[in-house]
């Protein structure tokens, strides 16, 4: 208590404006956070199945709208009996990247290879099935978090290796390759994603034969990785330039190949310096999965929204509610990444001025 | 031409035109028969009607907790494909934007849009596609409080109007205020959730959009009944199913499942006494359930194709009370939508 009281008075009420700032900020934040406390707390309903449950309390939130929605927010349509699929893919997931995170796993490498080749594998035949006397679950009936998580997954881990080739590639001192890779770097970083999505589902159709189709989740995925790529090849060339000169010559002088130079000195080194960036990225990728809604793909925000046409839950707070809690949700997933990305860097760090 | 030079391989020109022509007759033929197929017939083969609806519209195509999809546009989707393959439900919902509805439509990737789309002369002419009959006229209104104790939008003058920014909807509005001579001031906003919030913060007197919207966005604010719509509409909806060009059996089929709707309720045929009124000595009525006459047939489906319809999804009435009218959350008065004799301007050719 003692220290407390010295700490605040060395620190918050050194001197008189120091003390009147400190009031000020402390009951600004006061304020914030009892309008919001109010609102997600104290006003709010809590129980029901339907808005007459919200009625009751018409200035704060209507939760029972997202606990009756849960299930639609997180698989979307796929069917209720074959949502366990969805599940241990989840749990496979998250299990595998605890394992990632804990210091103390020592085959760290060997679940990093896993999650890379295995585990895109199982996913896909857990997910879409059709075989192994898995029943078939048409794109379409996926939805909410699961197709968020899919496409922000897949475009990270497409975008990260394919970004590493072109970053490579626009540094090659061989023309065709270089040229290649500009090309495709400055054309997919120079269309607005959402351009991607609306040429991918609006006008690829009409360039097929009349009834044939390809998914358009699948037409999704692709777009974003390309997209994703791009831009991942660049934060890695800021990386790579980042590397003094002298490395590569070091490495030219020990007579290493292009390639053994690229993987043992100069890419581990590349790719400590771009985390930072590299996880800006996929931050960035993972809140864009939010525009595939516009071509008819319903991912979490997208079946949020959809859901409040709903005419059992049209009532003043239910968007309000449903916006509050997607944005919990990304705010999870991204805090997640960056905070992990943290202690990557400081793992990495070569230098060692992060620890 | 490198591969003519192969070593050891000598390839006559002749040779190679008819292998070349051979396969460009194989992909012509393909291509004939890909195209001799009506949409009825991939359909039927198929198994599944894909069916095109908008991401989420009070009373048109909505979805309840599980997930699955109610409303007027997506009863039609089902009552097609009860006529078609005898099974309600086998209907592949396809989620559209605005912007992708017709491409999705001419590229096949639905059989069907049954989108609240509004039948104009522009896209009936221009956009290779057809519509097929009104399932709900719409038109723009207005929606204001009760207690300004205005009864039509005759006597708006001078009042403020919350819209949509950039829609026909404000044209609309300005239109109808300069041809009857009355002075009006405008608030739009970009989006409608911030128009009908600052239409229920009492910014503006009166909020406007299609009647069908007004109803939807009454029960978003804070004292729905605090708000009426106005009956005036200052502008034609007509909201229509519609099918690919070019295919005049598909569309008979999906025209004549809306008018079997129509004829039903018009004949007192509904859900509940379907079954009994086989027995009926109604000639309209045994012709509309197949037991008389070969109607189902000549649209290539069988005879019981109406019958099965009003047993699954209703007739016209039943689905429109159950989505939009009295039994739903959104109480719309059958107005325009009444049938002929009623005095709405739903009417079907009779089946015979």
């Amino acid at each position: 208590m003692r220290s407390i009281l010295k700490w605040s008075r060395e620190n918050l009420f050194a001197t008189r404006m120091n003390a009147v700032m400190s009031v000020l900020s402390i009951w600004l934040v006061y304020v914030a956070i009892e309008g919001v406390f109010s609102w997600a707390l104290i006003n709010a309903s809590f129980i029901g199945t339907d808005k007459a449950s919200c009625a009751a309390n018409p200035h704060g939130a209507c939760w029972p709208f997202v606990t009756a929605k849960l299930n639609q927010f997180v698989y979307g349509n796929y069917p209720m009996g074959e949502q366990w699929r969805v599940n241990i893919v989840f749990a496979l997931g998250a299990f595998g990247l605890g394992l990632l995170m804990t210091k103390r796993v020592s085959f760290k490498k060997e679940v990093a290879v896993l999650m890379l080749t295995v585990y895109p594998v199982l996913t896909f035949i857990l997910l879409s099935g059709g075989f192994l006397g898995l029943s078939y679950v048409e794109t379409n009936q996926w939805g909410g978090l699961l197709v968020t998580l899919v496409i922000a997954v897949t475009g990270i881990v497409v975008s990260l290796p394919l970004g590493i080739l072109l970053a490579l590639g626009r540094r090659s001192e061989l023309p065709i390759i270089r040229i290649m890779s500009i090309g495709f770097i400055e054309f997919w970083r120079g269309v607005p994603l959402i351009t991607v999505l609306f040429m991918a589902s609006v006008m690829l159709p009409l360039f097929l034969p009349e009834g044939m189709n390809f998914d358009a989740l699948l037409r999704c995925l692709i777009g974003v990785s390309m997209f994703a790529s791009a831009y991942m090849a660049e934060v890695i060339r800021g990386g790579l330039q980042a590397i003094p000169k002298g490395q590569y010559e070091a490495a030219k002088s020990l007579g290493l190949s292009y390639w053994k130079s690229m993987r043992l000195i100069i890419l581990p080194q590349a790719l400590v310096v771009s985390i930072p960036g590299i996880v800006n990225t996929f931050i960035g990728l993972f809140k864009d999965t939010t525009l595939v809604m516009i071509v008819g793909i319903f991912d979490l925000l997208g079946i949020i929204s959809f859901h409040f046409t709903d005419p059992n839950w049209t009532s003043p707070q239910v968007p309000i509610t449903g916006f509050v809690f997607a944005g919990l949700v990304f705010w999870v997933f991204c805090f997640a990444m960056s905070h992990y990305s943290k202690s990557v860097e400081r793992r990495f760090s070569v230098t060692g001025e992060n620890k | 031409m490198n591969f003519l030079k192969w070593p050891g391989v000598k390839v006559s020109k002749v040779g190679l035109f008819s292998f070349v022509s051979f396969f460009l007759f194989l992909a012509l033929a393909h291509l004939q028969s890909a195209k001799a197929d009506t949409t009825l017939d991939l359909v039927k083969k198929r198994g599944e009607l894909s069916c095109g609806v908008s991401q989420g519209l009070q009373g048109f195509s909505a979805p309840d907790d599980k997930g699955r999809w109610h409303g007027i546009d997506v009863d039609f989707c089902r009552a097609v494909a009860v006529a078609v393959l005898g099974d309600a439900e086998a209907v592949k919902i396809v989620p559209l934007s605005a912007k992708v509805r017709f491409t999705a439509l001419q590229s096949g990737e639905i059989d069907l849009l049954a989108r609240n789309t509004t039948w104009t002369m522009h896209r009936d002419t221009a956009l290779g596609i057809q519509f097929v009959g009104v399932n709900y006229y719409d038109g723009q209104g207005f929606i204001v409080r009760k207690d300004i104790g205005v009864t039509n939008a005759r006597e708006l003058d001078g009042a403020s109007i919350c819209v949509n920014a950039g829609t026909t909807t404000e044209l609309n509005v300005a239109d109808f205020f300069r041809s009857n001579g009355m002075d009006y001031e405008i608030s739009s906003y970009e989006k409608s959730e911030e128009a009908v919030a600052a239409y229920d913060a009492g910014r503006c007197d009166a909020y406007t959009t299609d009647q069908s919207g007004l109803y939807a966005q009454r029960q978003r604010l804070i004292d729905p009944d605090a708000h009426m719509v106005l009956p005036d509409v200052i502008s034609k909806e007509p909201l229509s199913p519609v099918v690919r060009q070019g295919d005049d059996v598909w569309a008979d089929v999906v025209r004549w499942v809306h008018y079997a709707m129509l004829n039903a309720e018009e004949l007192g045929v509904n859900a509940q006494n379907v079954d009994k009124l086989q027995e009926s000595i109604n000639p309209s009525i045994r012709r509309l359930l197949g037991v008389e006459g070969a109607y189902g047939e000549s649209l290539g489906l069988d005879n019981k194709w109406a019958a099965r319809i009003i047993r699954k999804v209703g007739n016209y009435g039943e689905s429109f009370d159950r989505n939009l009218g009295a039994g739903s959350q959104l109480k719309i008065e059958r107005g325009l939508n009444a049938l002929w004799s009623n005095g709405g301007l739903q009417f079907a050719p009779p089946i015979r």
